[in-house]
């Protein structure tokens, strides 16, 4: 019943954000419009799979991490991600794809550092150390960013900020089908590792002695939820709220058993991204919300709403 | 018949310690065996269990656990031989009594799997064998501090092992739990004939319930044996250094501490 109830409000948020827009399509003629087709449809998927991918990696995170305040942006992906593309703005580089290649090779480069001081202490990763060097590594490159944004000219910097705010203005029928295709693998690997997920929550000694291969699990929980986060970053901007919220919301419906957390979060943070994006997009047209502020304006009420139910 | 688990002059150091956390440590323990492994705080208990399952590799000696070295079953395997009852764990999410007995089948499941209905009937078995069925829909932070020892030795028996190792089970429990949970497992040595390693600082309960114990002292084995052989006066004085009086109850040594009154120093 759940499960119905949750596919339905994913269904429910594509159609909407297929008919609503700013240009005002008439019904009949939906399925004939390029309006809908080039723009409406591939951005409802953008946002689906970026939302559903942020839900997961956030639910993943939280587990190895075991902070419920984790968020897949925590980790200094943000940060790396930021510097990245304002590194290509102040070189120059030009093409559709300048900005999401950058960011996304700024974000590998502190999702590497990062797991680098996350080993610090010899062969075993450390949770704690990675949100630290996290938070360090975030607060290091959002330093850098600005330092360039300071000597460069703010004119075209603008662009820099305003795309690293977070939207799914960039969607494109090229960016979907990259993302559909990059995706399902960090995905699968997450899901796969359902089980040593729920026994990490015990710590790592109890996970250990309970079956969990915990070093081969922690690097392939970090190493995917990143790459997720990473993909998130590279075609819409730093998003936040739906990987911190979205798990904690499907934790309280559907438990913490990540067999059943994962594909719910990413139903959810996928229906909550889509439906987010529609309103960002409609609500002030012809201008646009950043879609981070409306995630947060959604998800706050709904958690809130939530907690209050299910606390005893 | 080869021992469930053989601890063969095992010597350990930390990195970076100056001394030995354990050396020249030998332990034997079988199916139908109970062990209790005790000694004063810093005495190198943990280190022993943590070799003993794997978790840190001998420097000197061998650990196996029946035919191969601890450290080299893969988790999962060594997992349906062993279960263990660690001293600490904390729960990250809130989780019913029931869920966390089924993290017990793990081992025991295929990456894709489902839970089996024999995965139930091992839940179920482990509840009415700790006396915890009827606490199975109960959240964990709802329990008093006994039940939820027992909650954490029924989810051990959910794996099914041929091994318990229980680290420190009694600690922080009243007269009540505490002799309840040692009744316990003895009960599953005598009936479903498991080994148990027992670790504790509770001489009397050990000695009261464990057919062999290990005494170590700064990473040593002092003395090894039959209760009455290892608990007595002298041996127990010198290693804890407080004066004691032992006694014998159901042909088991029993201590008790002296009072040593400040002014006795002057």
């Amino acid at each position: 019943m759940k499960w119905i109830i949750l596919g339905a409000v994913a269904v429910i948020a594509l159609a909407l954000s297929v008919v609503l827009g700013p240009a005002a399509v008439p019904l009949g003629e939906l399925l004939r419009s390029d309006i809908v087709w080039n723009l409406r449809v591939p951005r409802a998927l953008l946002a689906f799979l970026v939302g559903g991918s942020l839900g997961v990696a956030g639910a993943s995170l939280q587990a190895l991490v075991r902070n419920p305040l984790a968020d897949p942006f925590l980790l200094g992906l943000s940060g790396g991600a930021g510097l990245g593309a304002v590194l290509a703005i102040a070189l120059h580089l030009s093409g559709p794809w300048a900005l999401p290649i950058a960011a996304f090779i700024g974000a590998l480069a502190a999702l590497g550092l990062v797991y680098r001081l996350g080993l610090i202490g010899g062969a075993s990763l450390d949770p704690r150390i990675l949100l630290l060097g996290g938070v360090a590594i975030g607060a290091f490159a959002a330093a850098i960013t600005t330092a360039i944004v300071s000597l460069a000219d703010a004119a075209e910097l603008r662009n820099a900020f305003l795309w690293l705010w977070g939207g799914l203005s960039g969607a494109s029928w090229d960016s979907v089908l990259l993302v559909a295709l990059y995706a399902p693998i960090p995905l699968v690997v997450l899901v796969a590792a359902s089980r040593p997920l729920d026994l990490l929550a015990l710590g790592e000694e109890s996970a250990a002695y309970l079956g969990a291969d915990v070093e081969r699990v922690k690097r392939r929980v970090y190493l995917a939820a990143s790459l997720l986060t990473a993909a998130a970053v590279a075609v819409s901007g730093v998003i936040g709220f739906v990987g911190l919220v979205v798990p904690h919301i499907a934790r309280l419906m559907w438990g913490h058993r990540h067999r059943s957390l994962l594909p719910a979060a990413f139903l959810g943070g996928g229906a909550l991204l889509a439906f987010a994006d529609t309103l960002a997009r409609t609500v002030v047209a012809p201008r646009e919300l950043p879609v981070g502020v409306v995630t947060a304006l959604i998800g706050v009420p709904v958690f809130a709403f939530l907690l209050k139910r299910w606390t005893i | 018949m080869t021992p469930l688990l053989r601890l063969q002059d095992v010597r350990y150091r930390y990195p970076g310690a100056s001394q030995d956390a354990l050396d020249g440590v030998s332990l034997s323990v079988g199916a139908r065996e109970f062990h209790a492994v005790l000694g004063p705080n810093g005495s190198g208990k943990t280190t022993l269990v943590r070799i003993a399952l794997g978790a840190l590799e001998p420097l000197v000696g061998r650990a196996d656990v029946i035919d191969r070295p601890a450290s080299h079953w893969p988790r999962q395997d060594l997992a349906r031989l062993v279960g263990v009852v660690p001293q600490r764990e904390d729960n990250l999410f809130p989780q019913r009594v029931r869920e966390t007995v089924l993290l017990g089948r793990y081992p025991h499941l295929s990456l894709w799997g489902r839970e089996r209905a024999e995965d139930h009937d091992a839940v179920d078995r482990a509840l009415r064998a700790c006396d915890v069925a009827h606490l199975a829909d109960r959240w964990l932070w709802t329990l008093s501090g006994g039940e939820y020892q027992r909650v954490r030795v029924a989810r051990a028996l959910a794996q099914e092992p041929r091994l318990l190792v229980l680290d420190e089970p009694g600690m922080s429990l009243d007269l009540k739990h505490e002799m309840g949970l040692f009744e316990l497992v003895l009960g599953l040595v005598k009936t479903q004939g498991l080994g148990v390693l027992m670790i504790t600082h509770d001489l009397n309960l050990a000695a009261r319930f464990a057919d062999s114990l290990l005494l170590l002292s700064e990473g040593r084995p002092v003395a090894s044996g039959a209760p009455g052989d290892v608990l007595t006066q002298e041996i127990v004085q010198t290693v804890f250094s407080w004066p004691v009086m032992m006694q014998t109850i159901d042909g088991r040594p029993q201590m008790v501490p002296l009072r040593q009154p400040k002014e006795t120093h002057a």
